[in-house]
């Protein structure tokens, strides 16, 4: 109910503010994001420390992984499209988009989870072992467990749209969550590439 | 104050809030207000700060006294006393890890920044509450249960985490290392992750009001120095706390599920542990890069709250304000590249080691830079030595002295005598953990009459002072000497050599002695705090005439802060003493248009620009509900 108002006109038409300002939720968000970064950066950086001193495993990645990567990829276009229906008040659109979305993302998930599967199953590389192979099930595991955090934000933004709280001057929490999820997309393929390159 | 009641006066009308009344549990215990939280925080820090302090007295008791017989100790510690009236080792090494662990996170992470940041920074930057009082409430109910396990951990059988604060593995990894290494150090990683989510959501909020919710006028270059501080405080805590936490995931990994992150080729009882391939210096780089940063997270809001008591006790601006801004922002810049100063005797590469030492040594700078201001605003200052002054020049005389010895420190080639010894603990004890215990101290001497609208005894306030500085020098002075004389830190005894038992017995013993007497003084304050929130004298409107906007709010203030709107800012928080003024102070909410006698010409010109405010603050949380 307050959000919507906070963007009213009657606040926005005033002279500039002097004091530097934006919408204190997303504020919350992109610090909140921060922190995950610095997360992911120090286990990148303990993972090219401890490769840098030899023992190393290598092993390339099951195919699956390249699938469920485009399958995220695709799932932040369709969040790219929810929000743009979402500002166009094109609700039949907004519903199909972030529907897509959610969906997308479970099959994300689950691919991961057949891909982990596949290392266990078919090449033995278990989470305990050499550092090299239980570096890549937290990594995985760490983006994972994100990712299921980034579910509840999209299924808190999934049920404000089927009660049509979303609309072109309600927007947001869908940005809101348009920001993490587009964040969660780029941080797998951040950590997907270096995996890759650094194996 | 004339003027603070003159500007409210047409304000008053504005608009009215309305909000239902909170039943006892949402307003006092799950509450979102943040002037209850800061209070909550406050309470629970002084709690762990009477806990780890009397840890320390115990320890001390054996350091001092390694021949006595402890059996009197009995009632208390039970079990923890073997059959020959020793203190356990076991126990000794517990209690030097909880010691450290409560002190650093409970007390001067959670009790200080919790505390100060919390009810300040609404306060002093014209908000309402924070951003999201909600998280707010989170972060200290996490906070709540991470203490309550780390509490906890201290009454099982095995005994609480005892491989140092820093948890170094393998000795924290392994179950079988020792006894402190089983439940205990398992709580003790469950308690620092929720206590590491807490930081966070704490720390994300402080950043948020301070950018996002300042009234009009308040810009950067017009906040408090405390203020400041804070919004530093809390980047540091961001960006270094997530560290942290991979590097406790890894240990628990390591722990629980048998990877071999930190473990390598390890015997026990002459079997090969299975672990292969792990690094243990891969930690020691990860807590670091926490480690560092953590001391400045600890000792910038004390920092802070120095500027704020000294300026208004000297009844001067505070010397220098923007290098204050710049050197605070240089030492959380240089804290994340000095971390493997930690770490000279690791192995590390000699050129490294220098690298790091010249970044170290860097960070006098910035600090001699605030030393110095603190120093110039005291000259020729009317100074006013409330309890508050008292503790705000302690710390700087503590930051100074124990400033001196991390330049001896940082020194690559001089650590590798003195690593790992006492004069690394009065180091650390002298600029990071009493000058922060004196930033708490100053702090809640100087913001109590807004905390509770009554006045603490200033005479009980300066004995608990005078006690305290002196204790805390008669305590960490003769530690140097022992240091550089080469006794190990964290050694249960050191006697049994013949050159040991003489050169370092006495001063143990007259360390011990003083660490009691300190502590026992410390019970002054304790009983000052708790006496004066129920029966102390009813506190003025602004009793320490002092220019920030914390006391243009009622004497008690309630939810929201201000009644009516909140005033509008207009200068910069330093105008004490102005030439030509009426009075020694002018507060940040009177326009330059009403003091024409004292404005300096391009104050002149601003008065013009002052037509162009606002009528309400356009960060306003309640306007934005209420709409």
């Amino acid at each position: 109910m307050a959000e919507n108002l906070k963007l009213s006109p009657i606040l926005v038409d005033q002279e500039p503010e002097e004091t530097l300002s934006m919408d204190p939720k997303k504020f919350i968000m992109w610090l909140f994001i921060v922190s995950i970064i610095m997360l992911f950066a120090s286990q990148t950086s303990a993972y090219l420390v401890r490769r840098a001193e030899g023992n190393w495993l290598e092993f390339s990645l099951p195919k699956i992984f390249y699938y469920s990567t485009a399958v995220l990829m695709l799932s932040s276009v369709s969040m790219h499209w929810a929000l743009i229906s979402a500002k166009k008040d094109n609700f039949n659109a907004l519903k199909i988009a972030i529907s897509v979305t959610f969906a997308l993302g479970l099959s994300f998930l689950w691919m991961q989870f057949k891909g982990w599967g596949e290392l266990v199953y078919e090449m033995r590389i278990f989470f305990v072992g050499n550092p090299a192979s239980s570096f890549f099930y937290v990594f995985t595991g760490l983006h994972g467990f994100h990712l299921i955090s980034g579910l509840c934000v999209l299924a808190v933004a999934f049920v404000s749209v089927f009660q049509m709280k979303i609309h072109a001057k309600s927007l947001r929490r869908i940005e809101i969550c348009a920001t993490y999820w587009h964040f969660l997309d780029i941080l797998w393929i951040y950590l997907f590439a270096f995996l890759i390159y650094f194996r | 104050m004339s003027a603070v009641e003159t500007i409210l006066a047409p304000q008053v009308q504005a608009q009215e809030h309305e909000h239902e009344v909170l039943p006892f549990w949402r307003q006092y215990i799950f509450s979102e207000d943040h002037k209850i939280i800061a209070k909550q925080y406050m309470i629970s820090g002084i709690f762990w700060a009477i806990l780890g302090a009397g840890m320390s007295v115990l320890f001390r008791i054996q350091l001092g006294f390694p021949k006595a017989s402890l059996g009197w100790l009995k009632p208390l510690l039970g079990g923890w006393i073997t059959e020959t009236n020793n203190l356990d080792p076991n126990f000794y090494l517990a209690l030097v890890t909880m010691h450290g662990t409560i002190m650093v996170f409970f007390v001067l992470t959670a009790g200080l920044s919790g505390t100060f940041s919390n009810f300040l920074i609404p306060l002093q930057i014209g908000a309402r509450d924070m951003a999201s009082g909600f998280m707010n409430m989170l972060s200290f109910w996490f906070f709540f249960v991470s203490s309550v396990i780390m509490f906890y951990s201290i009454f099982i059988s095995t005994g609480p985490a005892a491989g140092g604060w820093v948890i170094y593995p393998p000795l924290s990894a392994l179950p079988q290392a020792h006894p402190g290494s089983e439940l205990g150090m398992t709580l003790w990683l469950v308690s620092m992750t929720l206590f590491i989510i807490s930081a966070l959501l704490g720390g994300i909020n402080y950043i948020t009001t301070v950018i996002n919710l300042r009234t009009r006028g308040m810009t950067f270059d017009r906040l408090p120095l405390t203020i400041w501080a804070f919004l530093i405080t809390a980047i540091l805590g961001l960006i270094s706390f997530p560290v942290l936490l991979s590097a406790a995931l890894l240990l628990i990994f390591d722990r629980h599920f048998g990877t071999s992150f930190y473990l390598s080729e390890i015997y026990i009882k002459g079997e090969a542990l299975p672990n292969v391939g792990g690094s243990p210096i891969l930690f020691q780089h990860l807590f670091w890069f926490l480690g560092h940063p953590e001391v400045y997270i600890v000792l910038l809001p004390a920092l802070g709250i120095t500027s704020e008591v000294i300026a208004t006790n000297s009844r001067k601006p505070i010397f220098g304000y923007h290098a204050m801004i710049y050197s605070m922002i240089g030492i959380a810049f240089l804290a994340f590249i000095v971390w493997a100063h930690h770490m000279f005797v690791t192995g590390m590469n000699p050129f490294l080691g220098s690298v790091f030492m010249f970044l170290t040594l860097i960070i006098a700078i910035p600090s001699a830079v605030k030393a110095f201001n603190y120093i110039t605003t005291l000259w020729r200052g009317n100074i006013v030595f409330t309890p508050a002054m008292l503790f705000s020049i302690g710390l700087v005389s503590l930051f100074v002295t124990g400033g001196l010895t991390g330049i001896i420190l940082g020194n690559s080639a001089l650590d590798i005598q003195l690593h790992d010894t006492y004069f690394v603990v009065a180091h650390f004890h002298i600029v990071m953990g009493a000058a922060s215990a004196f930033g708490f101290f100053a702090g809640v001497y100087h913001w109590f009459p807004k905390m509770f609208g009554r006045m603490m005894n200033q005479t009980q306030g300066q004995i608990h002072f005078w006690l305290t500085f002196v204790g805390i020098y008669l305590i960490f002075f003769p530690m140097h000497y022992i240091g550089i004389a080469g006794f190990p830190r964290r050694y249960y005894q050191f006697t049994s050599f013949d050159f040991t038992k003489s050169s370092f017995a006495d001063l143990n013993m007259f360390i011990s002695i003083a660490a009691a007497l300190t502590f026992a003084g410390q019970f002054i304050f304790l009983w000052n705090v708790f006496y004066s929130i129920f029966k102390g004298k009813k506190a003025p409107l602004n009793p320490w005439r002092s220019s920030t906007l914390e006391w243009t709010t009622p004497v008690n203030p309630g939810h929201g802060n201000w009644v009516g709107e909140i005033p509008a800012v207009y200068r910069w928080p330093y105008d004490y003493s102005k030439p030509g003024a009426t009075e020694d102070f002018i507060p940040q909410n009177v326009p330059y248009s009403q003091t024409t006698e004292s404005n300096f010409p391009h104050e002149t010109a601003l008065i013009a620009e002052e037509k162009n405010m606002l009528p309400y603050s356009p960060n306003d949380q309640f306007r934005t509900e209420a709409h």
